[in-house]
């Protein structure tokens, strides 16, 4: 029995762009130098896809990993699989200098999506929409709090921190009402 | 009177009437009139008052530039003070009032100011400050305050909500003008991104109006083109009602898009700040005419030449049926044919040359209007408006000749052009000897990150008067600007206009040359300060000689227009004054915004509930329902108490600490800061981090430890628990969980870059529950499901395991003294474990408690906060906790810190506790009396209270502070002060009030 | 409004994506050093005007502190390297020097 909850319990909002918080969606940190010996295996055995470069992500739908930094992944999947991928993980970096933390429940997860999704976004983040690759993982600020997103065919995807989840909520939303399209 | 005419009006739409009132009085306009035309075209002349002497003022120009025409716009949640007029869109419905004046528009009592101007002079402010002394305070003070200000600021929350965006370019252009057109047109082709903003409802500048030609089609046709030509193109973005408000640092730009202005109420963003990163800017801001100074060039009904003429043809509005043209230029003559191609009458073109040779000048001589070369305008007459001008030779000293009645006075002092987008990031201004002006000098641009120039203005705004000019310019500018973004191409299309020939311009300030000092002491610069050619010219008497201290000094330019009329006028007559050129003389520095930006704007989203981030710990929800009242803790909101009933807070906090002494209490700790620390040298490095040793502890036990800044000071403290061989988990307080983890990562990235160590803060990963008090370890037997008995998991220990079913770490450690676990469990969970305890903690008096009741209950203790017992400048050894410091360790972050002689002195205020002697609280704040008085006559302290409560346990005050000689002083009797005046005697005692044994915590 | 590009991501961050660090290339002085020394790796700073080195954090990118020359009163951006380095790179310090022929060099 799972007693998990989102952060906001999956609201959603309509305006020029419908807002929907979503989750809870399983993440892993995993730090490591790209250098590690295993560490292909390691996310291979995580979410099934190779190690990401720079700033990109590998693989779709609920399984992908995301690069962070030059020594931090993000490894998503679905929530109930991350005690699994923590095992492969050690299992395929055992006596290497790495890092793997849970962090699912410490991040809120919402979709924005519609035709101008991106300008709900553009109105909160200093990010040039129109240079954002298709398979990157963009870190920046969202108003006043650390945000990331990516891409996908109807919108996109953002993660902020679960203790900001209501503020972000409220951040989307009013960017997102009818009438102040950009 | 000023009226609408019958015929011609090419921005308004007869058929769309707009009624509004002005000071109560219902008017009607058309859409697509200004504020300010539709004023006039209902005869309102007076709009409001000036500054300091409540002088009579009217309208004066037609856009950003107004000086006098500021409204109170609206009312109730959308009262605007201070708005021009002449860039206010009129809207149906639309209320406005004027400003400064009492009681009436028309009655102004502040107008005695006017008759004692002779003593209200140019630095009057300043001089009332000086002498006598108390005249400031007692007399000059609250008369300057009742009398002056303009409008009044809204009382009632703004209903409108206002928004921001980032946007990004290759080439930003500012000026819808057809010289920003010609830009945009050539960029755009080019396939560059382009945004290109326009501050008007309109496109197309002045061009339209003044009757110019491009490409052989008129302005207004070939602008509707352009704007066609640019809509096709996806790479250029076109914007309008937008200023460009400010430039600044590597290619930044500000700009005010006023959305909804003029439909208030629909719905959408009021206004919406655009912050946009351009690779190039182009300023295409145009030009602005300058007044003349003549005596009586304040009364209403004397407008600017440009501004006069954009009313009639833009507006089909007449200033009056006669008008006099007052110049210095060809351009004036514009207004005369426009005002008498529009069936009114222009008695008499005043030029102050001697000889007109333009084709302007020769076309108003055919059309029979006379004009007198060589003259000024000695005096304007009127009172709330213009009755009649009298004429002078311009080289003489005023003696009149001749006068001419009339309702209006159109002047022409030259042309400025707008350099402030230019000079906001540090271009340069070279003098043009030609026109009279300052504009951009191209060789000292304004520069990017590159270090190469990353502005470029174009046509007016670079000095290119007319319109022919102002196209070619534009063309070369924009290639200049391609250029730098790496684009070499000549332009496909250039556009040009047909060449009107103008003769020179003569710089005329003083009008006329040899007025006296009755003349010159009606002559406004600024009109909205207030400020007279004599105030200039005194201050520069006076030794203001810098145009910086003349500025302020006279308040010229210090308005809400920033002296957009005032500013070369106003140096030149300083220049004059000090037998200097104006380009040594310099201009005064152009500061962003370009117009004023409502506060709303730069605020955007951040107001009511997204006002900043607000960070809820996984059971806020919960702690909602229950009532709770909050505080803040950094960004998070934490459950301070949780009254019930009736009761005040200092009664639910004395029942929440007393029923976690005496039975249970359940405290959300979720905030507290969790970041695991691993790797080889973890070890090593947290023993760098923390005071004490944090390598040698034992995998499975916890350790409370502290951590110093570089200089020695305290900064954090908490619990590390050691979870592996290579793993620690860090606890920070609530507060302190990001910069200890940017800390960390500091000296992990930038100092010991070799060190094999890796950090996560998990802080949000995991809820955590403090539950504690004699029942703790029955609740969580009642829970079920791992041994927390006091051998498997003694005090300073942790344990994983589950506990009704929920997966928890389990740490023995307690801040209130109490039998006390704090159980992690995942913050998805958190909602769930914590009604869970609540639900099986009811029969064991399981009460939620806060953090006032947290804070008691550790200064019961003698547990030092930091925040409280810190403050940046305080040592552990200033707080006793010399026995949480390694002596062995060679090095630590703050231990040099803590050699230095000051910080190891034994004067130094140190920790303890304190029991008043009547039992009363010390209030927060106080400071321990000393004898005798400070080199300052202030009364000497040797200490103060840092932590100060009631102690529901004990049934009085306690404190702990910090005082001269420390526990040394045991059994004094020390005075706090207090504010009532009378202090309050407390004694010196072991600030461990409660429990000295610690047996309720270690059973 | 500054524009710095991170050296390990490759974003042109905008300023308010980053947190300020102060002085690069400052050597620690801890137990041991004399009172002269820790007072001068702890209070006295370069404030020049011109060529200067300083720390930057991509806080709200990658969290990577990284190293920026920067002429602080024109304020063009020379280059930007990793925190990892205990001097400005060669070609980094030639091409200040061709830029700045008065400047001084980095310590």
């Amino acid at each position: 029995m799972s007693n998990a909850v989102s952060a906001l319990g999956n609201v959603s909002y309509n305006g020029f762009a419908q807002i929907s918080e979503i989750g809870p969606i399983g993440m892993i940190s995993l730090r490591a130098k790209p250098d590690v010996k295993g560490l292909d295996k390691a996310i291979k055995a995580a979410v099934g896809t190779k190690v990401p470069a720079a700033r990109q992500m590998e693989g779709a739908q609920e399984r992908f990993a995301g690069w962070m930094s030059p020594d931090e992944y993000l490894l998503v999947m679905p929530y109930a699989d991350t005690g699994a991928a923590m095992a492969a993980i050690d299992k395929a970096l055992k006596g290497q200098h790495y890092l793997a933390a849970v962090v699912s429940d410490a991040r809120a997860v919402f979709r924005v999506t519609g035709e101008k999704a991106d300008q709900v976004l553009a109105k909160l983040s200093p990010v040039d929409f129109a240079n954002l690759g298709a398979q990157e993982l963009r870190r920046t600020r969202a108003a006043q709090v650390a945000a990331a997103f990516w891409r996908d065919d109807s919108g996109y995807t953002l993660v902020c921190f679960r203790s900001v989840a209501t503020y972000m909520m409220g951040l989307l939303s009013h960017s997102a009402m009818t009438g102040s399209e950009l | 009177m000023s009226t609408r005419l019958s015929k011609g009006g090419r921005l308004i739409d007869r058929s769309k009437v707009q009624n509004f009132t002005f000071n109560g009085t219902a008017m009607r306009g058309y859409q697509g009139d200004t504020l300010a035309a539709a004023l006039l075209a209902n005869d309102q002349m007076l709009v409001g008052r000036s500054f300091k002497y409540h002088r009579p003022r009217g309208i004066v120009g037609s856009g950003p530039e107004e000086p006098n025409a500021l409204v109170n716009l609206g009312r109730a949640g959308r009262s605007e003070p201070n708005q021009r007029a002449t860039t206010t869109e009129l809207f149906d419905g639309l209320e406005c009032a004027s400003q400064n004046h009492w009681p009436s528009l028309n009655y102004d009592v502040g107008v005695i100011n006017n008759t004692l101007a002779r003593f209200l002079p140019g630095g009057f402010y300043y001089k009332t400050f000086m002498y006598p002394r108390a005249a400031w305070k007692h007399l000059f003070e609250p008369i300057i305050r009742a009398s002056a200000g303009l409008g009044k600021p809204p009382q009632e929350p703004d209903a409108d909500r206002y928004e921001q965006a980032y946007a990004f370019c290759d080439v930003l252009i500012i000026g819808g003008g057809i010289a920003g057109l010609q830009a945009a047109l050539i960029a755009g082709t080019a396939g560059l991104r382009v945004i290109l903003l326009e501050q008007n409802a309109h496109w197309g500048g002045r061009a339209p109006v003044d009757g110019d030609v491009v490409d052989g089609m008129p302005a207004a046709e070939w602008v509707a083109k352009a704007l066609q030509d640019l809509d096709k193109m996806t790479n250029v973005t076109l914007r309008n009602r937008c200023t460009g408000a400010g430039v600044y640092d590597h290619g930044y730009v500000l700009a005010d898009e006023k959305v909804a202005d003029h439909t208030p109420g629909d719905g959408r963003p009021k206004h919406r700040l655009w912050r946009i990163r351009a690779g190039q800017i182009l300023t295409a801001t145009g030009a602005i005419e300058r007044p003349l100074s003549f005596a009586g060039n304040d009364i209403p009904g004397v407008m600017l030449a440009a501004s006069t003429r954009d009313f009639v043809v833009n507006f089909a509005v007449s200033p009056g049926d006669r008008t006099v043209i007052v110049t210095n230029n060809d351009d004036a003559y514009r207004t005369a044919i426009a005002l008498h191609e529009a069936g009114l009458s222009v008695p008499c073109i005043v030029d102050a040359r001697s000889t007109v040779t333009g084709d302007l000048p020769l076309r108003a001589k055919a059309l029979g209007l006379r004009i007198a070369t060589g003259m000024g305008i000695a005096k304007v007459s009127g009172g709330k408006r213009v009755t009649k001008v009298a004429l002078c030779m311009q080289a003489g000293e005023g003696a009149v000749i001749e006068e001419i009645a009339c309702e209006a006075v159109a002047m022409s002092g030259g042309w400025s052009p707008v350099v402030h987008l230019w000079s906001h990031c540090g271009g340069k201004l070279t003098w043009d000897t030609t026109h009279a002006h300052f504009r951009p000098d191209a060789t000292r641009p304004p520069t990017g990150a590159d270090g190469a120039a990353m502005v470029v203005a174009l046509g007016a705004a670079n000095g290119a008067m007319t319109a022919a000019d102002a196209m070619v310019d534009a063309a070369n500018g924009t290639q200049l600007a391609l250029k730098a973004l790496g684009f070499d191409a000549k332009p496909k299309i250039v556009s040009s206009a047909a060449p009107v020939q103008e003769a020179e311009m003569e710089p005329v300030w003083i009008m006329p040359y040899g007025a006296g000092v009755k003349l010159k002491s009606k002559m406004w610069l600024d009109y909205q300060n207030d400020v007279k050619v004599s105030d200039v010219q005194l201050a520069a008497r006076e030794g203001y000689s810098s145009v910086e201290h003349t500025k302020r000094y006279t308040t010229l330019g210090m308005a809400t227009d920033q002296g957009k009329l005032s500013n070369i006028n106003g140096l030149a007559i300083l220049a004059d004054a000090r037998n200097a050129e104006i380009p040594q003389v310099g201009t005064t520095t152009f500061r962003p915004p370009y117009t004023p930006v409502t506060l709303g704007a730069l605020a955007g989203e951040s107001r009511g509930e997204i006002f900043q981030p607000l960070r809820m710990t996984p059971m806020h929800a919960w702690h909602q329902t229950q009532g709770a009242y909050f505080e803040p803790v950094g960004l998070w909101r934490r459950p301070y108490t949780f009254p019930r009933g009736g009761e005040t807070h200092a009664q639910s906090v004395a029942r929440e600490v007393n029923n976690t002494r005496n039975a249970l209490g359940l405290l959300d700790a979720s905030t507290l800061g969790k970041i695991i620390v691993k790797g080889p040298d973890a070890g090593r490095f947290l023993d760098m981090l923390y005071t004490g040793v944090m390598s040698s502890l034992p995998i499975g036990k916890c350790r409370y430890g502290l951590m110093c800044s570089e200089q020695g000071f305290l900064s954090d403290d908490g619990v590390v628990a050691r979870i592996d061989d290579e793993t620690w988990l860090c606890h920070t307080t609530s507060g302190g969980a990001d910069r200890i983890h940017a800390w960390m990562e500091d000296w992990l990235q930038c100092e010991w870059w070799d060190w094999q160590v890796y950090t996560a803060n998990i802080t949000e990963q995991l809820a955590q529950v403090a539950v504690v008090g004699p029942n703790a370890r029955k609740l969580l037997e009642k829970m079920g499901g791992m041994d927390v008995s006091k051998e498997t998991l003694p005090f300073m220990q942790w344990a994983d395991g589950t506990l009704g079913g929920f997966a928890v770490r389990v740490y023995r450690i307690s801040f209130s003294g109490e039998l006390s676990y704090e159980i992690a469990v995942a913050a998805s969970e958190g909602a769930a474990f914590w009604a869970a305890l609540h639900a099986a903690g009811a029969e064991l008096g399981a009460m939620p408690y806060g953090t006032e009741a947290l804070h008691i209950m550790r200064a019961e203790k003698g547990f030092i906060m930091i925040g409280d017992e810190t403050d940046g400048t305080i040592i552990p050894q200033d707080l006793n906790l010399g026995w949480a410091i390694s002596k062995k360790k060679a090095d630590f972050l703050g231990k040099r810190g803590q050699e230095r002689t000051y910080l190891a002195s034994e004067d130094r205020w140190k920790l303890a506790g304190f029991e008043t002697l009547d039992g009363s609280v010390i209030p927060d704040g106080s400071y321990i009396l000393a004898p005798g008085l400070n080199a300052n006559g202030q009364g000497n302290t040797q200490g103060r209270v840092t932590s100060t409560y009631f102690s529901p346990t004990l049934g009085r005050g306690i404190a702990m502070g910090l005082i001269k000689g420390g526990l040394a002083r045991m059994g004094d009797v020390v005075d706090f002060n207090t504010l009532s005046g009378a202090p309050i005697k407390a004694k010196v005692v072991d600030p461990v009030f409660y429990d000295k044994d610690g047996e309720k915590q270690n059973v | 409004m500054l524009i710095l590009e991170c050296p390990y991501c490759g974003v042109k961050a905008c300023e308010t994506e980053l947190s300020p660090g102060y002085e690069a290339h400052l050597k620690r002085f801890g137990p041991g050093s004399t009172d002269a020394e820790f007072e001068d790796y702890m209070f006295a700073r370069k404030n020049p005007k011109g060529v200067h080195f300083e720390r930057w954090r991509h806080t709200y990118g990658c969290g990577k502190w990284f190293l920026a020359a920067r002429d602080t009163n024109t304020l063009e951006v020379f280059g930007t390297y990793p925190a990892q380095s205990s001097a400005p790179p060669e070609d980094l310090q030639a091409k200040i020097k061709a830029k700045r022929p008065d400047w001084k060099g980095y310590k």
